[in-house]
């Protein structure tokens, strides 16, 4: 097991050690009672059991057990405290006819396609950054930095960045004589205000990714495609891209979840206006269920399970994309 | 390495390279920048519309330090660090078990286990918003920092999962195998074989986690209320509400909510960005 070849010296010492602090017999075993209790004979296959237990019924308990019961109360009419009254497919009649709704929907689709341009963005900066001058490895980590800060903050960030007496988006335009604009309070450029907002982190994150995969980029194929004379964006195209794959992938996953998810900017920022023009669906589903406008339980989970399900498209991409890779292993 | 090392270039597209790059992170941090100068400006300076001229005065001092008497701030950190470090320690101890179960044991069910966790870690808030709140408020829970702890610890334990059985398939199998040859327990193997190799990832995963929690705000809101319970990002919103229109004083605080994970980041760089990147090469 342990061949005398000078690499795996290494191992077998680590593998030695370990096995010395696990309580393994060191020599052999020959001497010891041979166990045949059930455990014995079944340890094996009871052991990850007993160890996925409590995450496993921690998971069911917060969150597979709640996706059902948001899907069962959907056909419900619950204000949160009395009794739950049975409205079959109310909720969702209602939601046909509910001009919000579709507002919400509208937005969630320009923060789908918008926020994407994260990864293109996050592959240039990256590709600027990709140098080895000094100093580089701060620069890095300053262009990451938006990242790392809450988006309550960010949303804090950006209401002043636009604001129309002071904010300094104003301040430079009017240095180019643009009159102000006042980016959140005109339902016209509200969402692609807020959405800029959230593109800032994302694109660090995208940034960060590619960075990391550029790194493992294989050098000789970069020189070979120079023998070839290709350059700039063919060698880009050609070469670099199709080896960042991965890390494209990961991108595409938390860039796609992050534009769903979206809903502590607005809150921050706009609350949803003007007039509800800000609004996606999971700020309409808080608003619905849990703000002034009343707790409308059962009405905010038909919306919840319409954002599930747009969500589950992409989850099952997801996961078939997984499943295809564990089975190539 | 890919585009060109700057060496190698010629000589006026390195003096550009080194001018631009300063110039692109300004401009890149530049809404930072503002609120962190806005936040070194005295009162007046706002009440004469001097917004982006020179401070009138040098005021850092007195307004980070009206952030630490003048509102809830301390107790709204200390609630951060509270609903955080027990999350942390929860999250990654439940993920290290499921996620050596899933990465070492063959058995049928285990590729389902392993996409629930990843397919309920990708679920949107809003789907658990109601039953968790309920469920909450029939344990008592609501408006509780256990309460919050509880569930995040539970949701974290998705994507915990994901990250570490990742990890855990990487690790050299032989070493497992030699271990039951020789008759190791299988809870000897993942205290003492597995665990001390878990370490890097570990690190890693307590920082990201950290991060996410310490950022929360949706959870916040929905699952506590008042100064007892809520952490900083849902107390930035009240202490924006009791200084409204004190920008100095709201970048000031904005500021230090936002510190701590920074801080994190810069402390533990490294392993924070090998989590964040797990996977993203082959």
């Amino acid at each position: 097991m342990c061949p005398s070849s000078p690499v795996s010296i290494d191992t077998c010492y680590v593998k030695r050690q370990a096995m010395a602090d696990a309580g393994a017999p060191a020599v052999s075993q020959h001497n010891k009672p041979v166990k045949n209790s059930w455990w014995h004979n079944n340890q094996q296959s009871m052991t990850p059991w007993l160890f996925l237990a409590p995450g496993i019924l921690f998971f069911l308990f917060y969150v597979i057990f709640p996706i059902y019961q948001s899907f069962s109360l959907s056909f419900y009419s619950w204000d949160g405290l009395g009794e739950a009254e049975y409205v079959g497919a109310y909720n969702y009649e209602e939601l046909y006819w509910d001009d919000a709704f579709y507002t919400s929907l509208r937005n969630n689709l320009i923060w789908l396609v918008m926020y994407l341009f994260a990864i293109p963005a996050g592959l240039f900066i990256a590709l600027f950054l990709n140098q080895t001058v000094t100093g580089i490895r701060l620069y890095k980590s300053l262009f990451f930095f938006p990242f790392v800060i809450s988006q309550v903050v960010v949303g804090l960030v950006f209401t002043w960045f636009y604001d129309p007496t002071f904010g300094l988006l104003n301040y430079i335009l009017g240095g180019v004589g643009i009159p102000p604009i006042n980016v959140l309070g005109d339902e016209n450029f509200v969402t692609y205000g807020i959405i800029v907002a959230g593109l800032w982190p994302q694109t660090a994150y995208c940034m960060i990714l590619y960075l990391t995969g550029l790194n493992a980029v294989d050098p000789e194929q970069i020189e070979a495609g120079r023998l070839d004379g290709a350059k700039g964006l063919r060698m880009l195209w050609h070469i670099i891209i199709p080896q960042l794959r991965p890390a494209t992938f990961i991108a595409f996953v938390v860039t796609i979840i992050g534009a769903l998810r979206s809903f502590d900017l607005i809150s921050v920022m706009t609350n949803g206006g003007p007039y509800g023009e800000s609004r996606v669906l999971s700020f309409y589903m808080f608003e619905v269920a849990l703000s002034e406008y009343g707790f409308r339980m059962g009405y905010g989970a038909s919306i919840a399970v319409v954002l599930f399900l747009i969500m589950l498209v992409f989850i099952a991409y997801f996961l078939w994309s997984m499943y295809q890779e564990e089975k190539a292993r | 390495m890919f585009p060109t090392p700057i060496e190698r270039t010629s000589r006026s597209w390195q003096i550009s390279y080194q001018t631009l790059l300063p110039l692109a992170l300004i401009l890149w941090l530049l809404p930072l920048i503002a609120v962190a100068i806005f936040s070194f400006k005295p009162a007046s300076d706002f009440a004469n519309a001097n917004y982006w001229g020179w401070p009138s005065s040098f005021e850092g001092f007195t307004n980070y330090a009206l952030v630490f008497t003048g509102s809830d701030m301390p107790q709204y950190l200390l609630n951060s660090v509270f609903i955080t470090v027990p999350t942390v320690i929860g999250a990654v101890a439940l993920s290290c078990m499921t996620g050596f179960a899933l990465g070492v044991y063959k058995f049928k069910a285990n590729i389902w286990i392993f996409f629930m966790f990843v397919a309920g870690n990708f679920v949107p808030f809003q789907i658990l918003m109601v039953p968790v709140r309920d469920l909450t408020l029939q344990m008592g829970l609501y408006n509780t920092i256990t309460g919050l702890v509880l569930f995040h610890i539970a949701f974290q334990t998705g994507f915990c999962t994901l990250f570490m059985r990742n990890f855990i398939r990487a690790l050299p199998f032989e070493l497992i195998e030699a271990a039951r040859v020789e008759g190791v327990a299988e809870w000897r193997i993942f205290w003492y074989i597995v665990l001390p190799l878990m370490k890097p990832a570990i690190a890693a995963l307590s920082v990201l986690i950290f991060t996410f929690i310490w950022n929360d705000y949706f959870w916040a809101v929905v699952l506590t209320q008042g100064v007892e319970s809520q952490p900083v990002t849902a107390g930035i919103t009240s202490f924006n509400a009791q200084y409204r229109a004190a920008y100095h004083l709201m970048s000031a605080g904005s500021i230090v909510a936002a510190l701590p994970p920074v801080a994190m980041f810069f402390l533990m760089q490294k392993h924070f960005i090998a989590g964040l990147t797990l996977g993203a090469v082959k």
